[in-house]
């Protein structure tokens, strides 16, 4: 693989750009591998990559029924951050923010890793103090957030609505580590590392079906592109996690929904970082490119449709609004669905198993793409070694047997509510 | 999407409170805790037709099984959850 540097593209300017490679080798499957990972988006991608770096695991295929960065690394809202409350959430999230902090040293790629910050408003006595809590708790896992007052928020964000707010802002607590990437180009980043340390990523190859042995462990996967053998078999399949487990037996604690992004056309630079309503679920960043970036709530019901419907664009349109009235005359550009894995307590699975020779990685909820690398990291952990990364310990299959769940929201089975 | 309601005809789905799938079962009071973790936590979550429970709450208050494609948000029917009671 040639570097990507100054040099590089200079040497390519002059000869007007015509000479470079493809980031990576679009390969074919071959018969057998020491590990497959089923899903070439960013989770899979990831894995892979640390598979190689990590644990010197380089005879790996990653499988993609679509290409890469076609589902939902290339359908997410962008969003980096570390700011959760529980212990067994918040040293995951601050490992993977700090992965992010060096990733495109690592990867020798460009992700536009922007850290402009992340404030998420409240406006309430209440909230207040519920931000202040979790404030303190990511500090005590070595995390940053700030507890700004009104007048600090004023300051980073003097287009609120302040004057005629039905939910006045009290403040917001901020974590100025936080901000956003460019999704395709993590997608595209890890892909090239990946298969520069020699993982086969293999494009338009669906799996239907696993192979098992006699005693019914998993040693292989049957595809659109033929059988391939393995060692060990992971699955990053986000969104259709439940149909992937179904064909080893296995049923997950998980409902896949539909969650809508929008997109404005493009702005001069007018938000500096991400901004989170506390009174309604929305957020708001804006792009490089000067859109507008946004989102809500997920429909609210099943979907494996990668398009929602029209009562979620309207709640989400009048949250910005009622948060940022100067963007009412910015035109809608896009928007779009993703499908997503909502687990039952809002907080994913990196796990065995309950089947010899699979590995899963699940749950993700609307809370994926920040959680990329650290996400790949833990799984090659776990494919490589056999034991849970000591990050991703609490992310077990089995916690809602045990009663050790990690619900984020309080907010009990329901995973429309997460 | 519109639901079918028996009582009111056909209403946007906006209209409903969404309770997911309608096949889990509430096992009997003294089955086994698994049984419970079952019921409370795994789910079919199938691509294609589901049949799950809605509740009319902006309409006659009742609750519903409609049946749905997941995949491409087509409602085939709807009835009153009492009636398909088990």
């Amino acid at each position: 693989m040639s570097r990507y540097s100054i040099f590089s593209l200079m040497r390519n300017a002059v000869s007007g750009h015509r000479h470079w490679k493809p980031a990576w080798r679009d390969a074919s499957p071959r018969a057998h591998y020491d590990a497959i990972i089923i899903g070439g988006g960013g989770h899979g991608l990831a894995t892979a990559y640390y598979l190689a770096k990590n644990h010197g695991i380089t005879n790996v295929a990653l499988i993609e029924k679509g290409w890469i960065g076609g589902g939902n690394v290339g359908r997410n809202t962008t969003i980096v951050r570390a700011n959760y409350l529980l212990d067994g959430n918040e040293p995951f999230y601050e490992w993977s923010l700090k992965l992010w902090e060096g990733l495109e040293q690592d990867l020798n790629y460009n992700a536009m890793v922007s850290q402009r910050g992340v404030m998420n408003l409240f406006h309430s006595d209440a909230q207040r103090d519920a931000a202040a809590r979790r404030g303190n708790a990511m500090r005590l896992h070595g995390s940053d957030a700030e507890l700004l007052d009104r007048d600090g928020v004023r300051k980073l964000a003097p287009f609120l609505n302040f004057d005629s707010a039905r939910f006045p802002i009290d403040g917001a607590l901020l974590q100025p580590r936080g901000g956003s990437a460019r999704h395709d180009a993590v997608a595209w980043g890890y892909a090239r590392a990946a298969s520069d340390r020699g993982v086969d990523i293999i494009q338009n190859c669906e799996v239907k079906g696993f192979l098992r042995d006699t005693s019914g462990a998993v040693v292989g996967v049957d595809t659109t592109r033929g059988q391939i053998r393995a060692g060990k078999v992971g699955m990053a399949v986000a969104g259709n996690s439940s149909r992937v487990a179904a064909m080893a037996d296995i049923e997950l604690p998980i409902e896949s929904h539909v969650l809508q992004a929008f997109v404005s056309e493009a702005l001069k630079p007018v938000i500096p970082g991400v901004i989170t309503f506390g009174a309604a679920h929305f957020y708001m960043s804006q792009s490089d490119k000067g859109g507008l970036v946004f989102g809500g709530d997920v429909d609210g019901y099943n979907s494996y449709a990668q398009r929602g419907n029209l009562p979620i664009v309207e709640d989400t349109c009048e949250s910005a609004m009622a948060l940022l009235p100067m963007v009412g005359r910015a035109r809608l550009l896009r928007s779009w669905g993703g499908i997503m894995d909502m687990s039952m307590d809002g907080s994913p699975i990196i796990d065995h198993a309950p089947v010899d020779g699979l590995y899963i990685n699940a749950g993700w909820c609307y809370g994926g793409f920040k959680a990329t690398p650290a996400s790949g990291w833990c799984f090659a952990h776990l494919l490589a070694t056999d034991r849970s990364h000591d990050v991703a310990s609490a992310y077990r299959l089995d916690r809602f047997a045990t009663g050790k769940i990690i619900d984020e929201k309080g907010q009990g089975p329901q995973p429309n509510l997460h | 999407m519109r639901i079918p309601c028996p009582y009111c005809g056909s209403r946007d789905s906006s209209e409903f409170s969404y309770r997911s799938d309608a096949a889990p079962v509430r096992p009997a009071a003294d089955a086994p805790v698994s049984a419970f973790h079952d019921y409370v936590y795994l789910r079919k979550n199938p691509a294609g037709l589901i049949r799950e429970h809605w509740y009319h709450a902006s309409g006659c208050r009742q609750w519903l099984v409609v049946e749905r494609d997941t995949v491409t948000h087509i409602i085939e029917g709807a009835s009153l959850a009492q009636g398909v009671a088990r």
